[in-house]
């Protein structure tokens, strides 16, 4: 499916705005994303799985807050930097 | 402990190579670089631009390798290394981070990695990280891929010695002066600036807090065991029963065949007081200290005392001190050194250097003797490390 991927996060994939990954649920299209992009999912979803304060993940432009939400292959995801001042 | 060889087998010959200082900021690091003559500097950088860097570091052991600790306002925190000085980066494919909780437990989560040191010199790879909030992590490949220090980060009394998620200073509990004993790659030292200093013997399986003589007056009781606020700690490269300690509640040594912190600090002059962040060791001469007072009164402004600026260094173990300001501003000076932000070189006479909160780098290539500004107008500075760089 579709990845839309934020700017601080482009370094990671050779500065595209949009990659493709797979999965069932959004936690395996992540770890697809990792997989593709090493060190990627590290810097937007911490060691208990938690999305990170300044990320916000949209699916269909629905926001989602957890990783076992599931997945169609015709969904897009739309990864986005949230504020973060200073 | 073993305390029957003090002396570690480095020859106390001063160096005479090219300085590097590696500068890391708020928004990113820099390095700046002289020759030998240490009169002029050129500035590199910023590299990882827009990163919050805490801590570069260069490994002493090969001379070349770099690392550095960073994370942005976005994304979660992460290691860099560069096997060539700074010419090429890559990302550690496992940062520090803590286990995963299990189901129904919550779990830690690592916010910045606040500090970086080489191992021992008899364990050319191992590296250690000290996180915020406080925990322990070990590198044995160079900084590529991290684990937990278990011994520490899951010992029974963690939560006791480090206070709970509460405590801790503004911007989060810090795992700071991580320490490989020059004589003994087995023996330990951490600082935490919401728990005290704490030292182990058998590479980090079991720990003890290592606080006795030195205060803690925010607390009830002001010489408990442990839940001190050390600020910067340093073991000696030459003399290792020596330490030394800028805390929160004064200037500390200890001979730690004694086991017990002495405040050196109250023979500092009383207006100014003993209260700073960093504190800095000649890499020679085990008697000789250099301090960067700031103002710890009333609502702690943490700014230089009076508005003027200045080290002050003892040369004789804490018995008496002398203020350093020649070259720093005179009135008007509201410095801020961060317990990173202040290091030496290891030349003849002793090069030392300290970054500002305001961004500004200050030189002295004679001891603290006189001072110049050599880069002003960098952001906010964390830390400052010397460096001299292999060929």
């Amino acid at each position: 499916m579709k990845v839309l991927i934020p700017d601080p996060l482009r370094s990671y994939t050779e500065e595209r705005r949009e990659v493709e990954a797979d999965g069932a649920t959004l936690g395996e299209v992540l770890a697809d994303l990792d997989r593709r992009f090493p060190g990627i999912r590290f810097r937007m979803i911490d060691e208990q799985d938690g999305i990170r304060r300044h990320i916000r993940i949209f699916v269909n432009g629905d926001q989602v807050r957890a990783l076992d939400v599931r997945l169609a292959s015709a969904d897009e995801v739309f990864i986005v930097q949230a504020l973060s001042g200073g | 402990m073993k305390t029957n060889r003090n002396k570690a087998s480095i020859p106390p010959t001063a160096a005479t190579g090219a300085v590097a200082l590696l500068v890391a900021t708020r928004k990113g690091a820099f390095i700046l670089k002289t020759d030998k003559t240490r009169r002029a500097w050129k500035t590199a950088g910023p590299m990882f631009f827009g990163h919050t860097v805490h801590h570069m570091v260069l490994d002493p052991r090969d001379r070349r390798t770099l690392l550095v600790a960073a994370r942005t306002g976005h994304l979660g925190p992460t290691v860099y290394r560069s096997a060539d000085f700074g010419k090429h980066w890559k990302e550690a494919a496992k940062p520090p981070a803590f286990p995963k909780a299990r189901e129904g437990e919550k779990g830690r989560v690592v916010d910045h990695v606040f500090w970086l040191t080489p191992g021992h010199s008899s364990e050319p790879n191992a590296w250690y990280a000290g996180t915020s909030p406080q925990g322990l992590f070990r590198s044995e490949d160079g900084g590529d891929t991290w684990a937990p220090v278990s011994g520490f980060n899951d010992h029974p009394m963690y939560s006791s010695w480090t206070g709970g998620e509460q405590d801790g200073t503004p911007d989060g509990p810090k795992m700071h002066s991580v320490m490989v004993d020059p004589g003994d790659p087995r023996h330990l030292y951490i600082g935490m600036s919401s728990g005290g200093v704490f030292e182990s013997v058998d590479k980090g399986a079991d720990w003890k807090p290592l606080n006795a003589g030195c205060r803690a007056d925010f607390r009830p009781d002001p010489l408990p065991e442990y839940g001190h606020d050390p600020h910067c700690v340093r073991i000696h490269p030459l003399d290792r029963n020596i330490l030394y300690q800028q805390n929160h509640c004064g200037i500390y040594r200890m001979e730690r065949s004694a086991g017990k912190w002495v405040r050196i600090g109250e023979n500092m002059p009383k207006k100014i007081g003993d209260i700073g962040f960093p504190i800095v060791l000649h890499p020679r001469d085990p008697k000789t200290v250099w301090v960067f007072p700031m103002d710890g009164t009333s609502v702690w402004p943490r700014t230089s005392p009076d508005g003027k600026p200045a080290a002050y260094v003892t040369r004789n173990a804490g018995k008496t001190w002398q203020r350093q300001g020649a070259g720093l501003p005179a009135s008007q000076g509201w410095f801020t050194v961060k317990r990173q932000a202040m290091s030496c070189d290891a030349h003849d006479p002793v090069g030392l250097y300290f970054g500002t909160t305001g961004g500004e780098l200050w030189a002295s290539r004679n001891e603290g003797a006189k001072w110049s500004c050599i880069a002003r107008h960098l952001p906010e500075i964390y830390a400052v490390e010397a460096a001299e760089p292999g060929r």
